[in-house]
This record gives structure tokens, sequence and C-alpha cells, in this order.
């Protein structure tokens, strides 16, 4: 079973990111990590190719600093990793960023499985994967917390639903988008560290994988962001004594 | 057809609130409002969207829509839109919702927005303003799809107010045959038990965590949470420390709720946890005075939390 794991490199945390008084995102000196919930889809990758063999590729759209985190995905037993990234992927909304993964997974070729994060933490729209899978023209599952049955041909899974869970039986290829139930990843070891720091990541830009200019990046972006603010802060709290106050506050129907 | 579409999602218990919000919230924006209901014997659906506000029903029927299933839906609806082109199409950001609007949106080559929790006109061009909150809710995020049609967003769950249902509309339903292509993934089997419980729909949250001083006090907790006739919730440290199940966990890397009241007991009001919640009141009861969470909170105690348990249940539980 050939895997594709979709990873994207996020900021380490979102509280560090706006200046207090202009309310603007700071991007310098902010470490970046791997989006956590793909970690889980690439502990999903190493442990189905230990089942069923085949080889894993990681794909990620990113800048260029983003090789270092591929290459910690190398550490933990991704065959081969790829960067796209081009001044034109920059930008990208969700329909966007989706077609130049697409592309790379297309370029790729021979791809039995996408696994996805269930989101990014910094976007948090959870769309890029299902998006991807109809731009593929391949069904997709989200929010999967295990993975049952497989073979050549289908992948059962079970899937976290509004009022409990699902099971649900989809053919390869197929994409999931995976939930932090589905498994504990493993730390790296010593060798694979090694193996990372040594391996190679293949770097394509938007002419590599034959993206028309139009379609993605900001040019290929449906979505534009018009305006971005701060959220009205709360009125101060208001402390109290204790539950009795409490109670008697709710009854009068809580803060005007 | 064209204005307003508000894709209407229902499960067993019926139409789910949010498309009854979302009726409301089309109307409030001044739009002619389509409730879309595809899936097998939900016409009876028809008169309470009708009561809440739509101006008509679309209606599509098929035993082959049941059980529901995102890839069919997104395809059933992306025809629909093709047919009619609507100018905006909501969608419930449900976990069904997130699923399958972004195929849908993708089908169409369009944008999509997601986990809105406010929606406007703008008086000027007259595009559909979607905003949401972004980079763990520490930015508000106004977007637009000028261009491509039609525009659609995901809309968080109880963030607009369910409209006061007018028996006196008059159920106005247009057919659609089904018309797309089967889905090739097979529903097995659906798991439901404790864990059909949603907290999203939920009015009143009693919510723990690390500072909650142990399981009897997450007992009293849940004792709270059903006098108040709520649910109770949990951080991400509570339920990764195996204290209560996945399906509770409110935040970031859980749910986003939002509900009347939330009780956040023992919850430090980290930003990864406050980017799943907008309640209407926040209380929180916290030991340490320096806490985050009392930036966000309306009322706020500081004392332990078994102590308040058992002071509030005393009260509730003694008259």
């Amino acid at each position: 079973m050939n895997i594709c794991v979709c990873v994207k490199q996020v900021p380490s945390a979102n509280e560090q990111r706006l200046d207090p008084v202009t309310g603007t995102v700071i991007r310098e000196g902010v470490s970046s990590i791997l989006n956590p919930f793909d970690a889980y889809a690439v502990e999903e990758a190493v442990r189905l190719k230990a089942k069923f063999g085949g080889q894993i590729a990681a794909v990620s759209m990113g800048v260029p600093s983003a090789v270092e985190t591929l290459r910690r995905i190398v550490a933990v037993g991704v065959d081969r990793a790829i960067l796209l990234t081009d001044r034109a992927f920059a930008g990208a909304d969700t329909l966007a960023t989706a077609r130049a993964l697409a592309l790379g997974i297309q370029k790729i070729g021979n791809v039995d499985l996408i696994l996805c994060g269930r989101m990014a933490t910094d976007g948090d729209t959870a769309q890029v994967g299902p998006m991807l899978a109809e731009l593929l023209g391949i069904p997709h599952a989200t929010d999967v917390s295990k993975i049952g049955a497989a073979g050549p041909e289908f992948i059962e899974v079970a899937r976290m639903a509004d009022d409990g869970y699902l099971r649900a039986r989809l053919p390869l290829p197929a994409l999931l988008t995976v939930v932090k139930e589905i498994n504990v990843p493993k730390l790296p070891s010593v060798a694979g560290v090694l193996r990372g720091r040594r391996a190679g990541v293949d770097v394509w830009s938007a002419s590599d994988i034959g993206a028309d200019p139009g379609e993605i990046g900001l040019r290929g972006s449906r979505t534009r962001v018009v305006k971005t603010a701060r959220p009205e802060p709360r009125a101060a709290c208001r402390f109290l004594s204790g539950a009795g106050e409490l109670l008697e506050v709710l009854k009068g129907g809580g803060r005007a | 057809m064209g204005g307003i579409w508000v894709f209407c999602e229902w499960s067993l218990a019926g139409v789910r609130g949010v498309s009854h919000e979302l009726i409301g919230e089309a109307k409030r924006l001044g739009g002619d409002a389509t409730a879309v209901l595809i899936g097998n014997d939900v016409e009876k659906y028809a008169e309470e969207l009708a009561a809440s506000g739509a101006d008509r029903v679309l209606l599509v029927e098929g035993g082959e829509l049941d059980p529901p299933e995102e890839l069919r839906h997104a395809a059933e609806l992306a025809r629909l839109i093709r047919k009619y082109a609507p100018e905006i199409v909501l969608i419930g950001a449900t976990a069904f919702g997130r699923n399958f609007a972004p195929r849908a949106a993708a089908k169409l080559r369009t944008g999509l927005t997601a986990d809105c929790t406010r929606l406007d006109i703008d008086p000027g061009t007259g595009l559909l303003l979607q905003t949401r909150p972004a980079f763990g809710g520490n930015l508000l995020a106004t977007i637009t799809c000028p261009d491509a049609r039609p525009q659609m967003a995901t809309v968080r769950p109880k963030v607009f107010p369910r409209p006061i249902p007018d028996p006196a509309r008059p159920a106005v339903v247009v057919r659609e045959a089904p018309g797309a292509e089967a889905s090739p993934v097979r529903i097995l089997e659906r798991i439901a038990g404790e864990k059909s419980l949603n907290i999203g729909d939920f009015d009143v949250l009693v919510s723990v965590g690390m500072g909650i001083g142990g399981a009897k006090n997450i007992a009293l907790a849940e004792k709270l949470a059903e006098r108040l006739n709520g649910a109770l919730s949990a951080s991400r440290p509570v339920v990764d420390a195996g204290l209560a199940p996945y399906f509770r966990q409110v935040g970031q890397t859980g749910k986003a709720v939002s509900p009347k009241l939330y009780l956040a007991l023992g919850i430090s009001g980290a930003i990864q946890h406050m980017a799943g919640v907008g309640a209407e009141t926040l209380v929180a009861v916290n030991t340490d005075p320096d806490a985050p969470i009392f930036q966000h909170a309306d009322y706020g105690m500081r004392m332990d939390c078994g102590r308040f348990l058992e002071e509030v249940l005393e009260k509730i539980d003694g008259g």
C-alpha cells in the first residue's frame, strides 16, 4: 500500500503571533513545528506500512524552511519527502492549496492512500483534505479514529460523527483525515534522526508540478481576506463571593 | 430560486438546530431563503422549516439518500446549485457539514469559509462578509468570495438565535428527483450509545479543567450539569489524562461550542481552549487569581472547585 501523507508546518504557538499594539501578525522569531494533527497521520502511515508494505511519501506546501520539518518526518519512517515551494503558491486559500497538493501527488504517482491531519492548527478550516480528494476524484473520510480491515482494493475506518461513531468502507485510492484518538505517535529512533538529517528532500516549484498560475496561490484563490480585527474584549470580569451570589445573578438573566 | 440557500441537516432526532438558526440568519441578511432538504422521508420537516422562515423548501427524496452520506450529499447539493445558481449557500459547521461542504465547494470550484461566527452583507458590494476566528481565536478574519459563485460558508452551531416559529407560514415545497451518482463509500454501522451525546447541542456546559481536583469533583460537575439541563465538557489536558472521553473535549483540537452558559471549573483558559468557546455568559471558578480564564469570564470566583460544587449543589438541591 503506497501512502502519501500531507503535512503542514505551523507556528508553534498561536499566542505569540499578534502584535499587542497593532494587532498584526508577527511572523519573525516564531518557531515552527509540524502541525500536531499531522503527527498522527505520519504515525498511522508508518503503522500501515509495517502491516501492508509499500512506500510512504510526505508532501507539504510551504516556505523553503519547511524542509527541516520534513526531515523530522523522515526520521520517524517516511521514505520520501517533497516540499512544494514557490512564491506562486503564496496566499493560497484552501482550494488553491488543495490544487497544488493534488498536482504534487499526481507527480508522485501510484498512491493508494492519502492521509492528512484533521486540520491545521493555524488555519483551523479542515477543508483541504476533502477538497483534495474531490480534485483527485477519489473518496474521502474525515475524523477517522481507527483504521480496520484493509486490502489492495478497500479500507475500513471508524469515524467520529456528531452523534457518535460510524464505520465505513471506502474503495482505494482514498483520502482519510485523522484525529488524535487514532494512535500515540512514537518518538524517532536515533538511527531515524540520523537518517532524517542525511535525507534529501525533493523541492518542487509550481512549474515542476505543471501548475496553472491562475489556479494556485493568491491568484487561484476564490476567497479573499478583506479585514482582520482583534476580538472585542469582554467587559471586565465581575468577581462573586460564591455559589449563592452566582445563582442570584444567573436567575436575574446574567449580564445585561 | 437564487437568494440564500440553507442546507438542512437532519438526524434521527430531526432537523438540527443549526439549520433553523441559519434560516433565521438568512432572513436577517435580507435574503429570500430556500431550505434544502435531502434525504429519505424528510418531507415531514418542511413545515417546521417554513415556520422558521424558509420561503420554500427544495426537497430531494429517495431511499438511496438514507442513511445520509457526505459524498452523495455533496454531489446532490452541487447538482442543485448548478441548476438554480443561488448567490449564497450556508451549511452548519457540524462534523457532517464540515466533511461534505468542502467537497461540494471544490466540485463547484468556488470559495468556502469554515466555521463562521458572524455574517453580514457588505452594503457597497452586496458581497457576503464571512467572519471567523483565526490563529486560535486571536484574530477575527473577514473573508469574501468576490467572483466565484455561490458564496459558501459553514457556520458554527448556536451562534445565531433559533427563530421563533410562525406556524402560519405555509410550506412551499419544490421537489427535485435525486440525480447524482451513487457514492463509492459504504456506511457499515452507526455506533451511538453514550457517545451519541453532542456537547455542541447544549445550552449549558459545565466544563472541567485540570484544576477541578480529581474524579470525585468531575462526578459532581456532571451532577451539576444534569441539574442545569446541560452537559459535562472538558479541556484537553483532562481528556489526555483519561479523565473524560474525547467527545467531551472543548477547544481547538476538540469541539467548538457556543452555549448560553459556560461554567469553566479549574480551566486555566489557554488560547487553544478559548478558541473553541463562544459562550453568551462565561463563569470561571479557579483558585489561581491570575488564571487567563478570568480575562474571558463575565463572572469569576476565586475558590476551590470542590467547595464551589458542594455549595452550588446544596443550594440547588436544597431548593
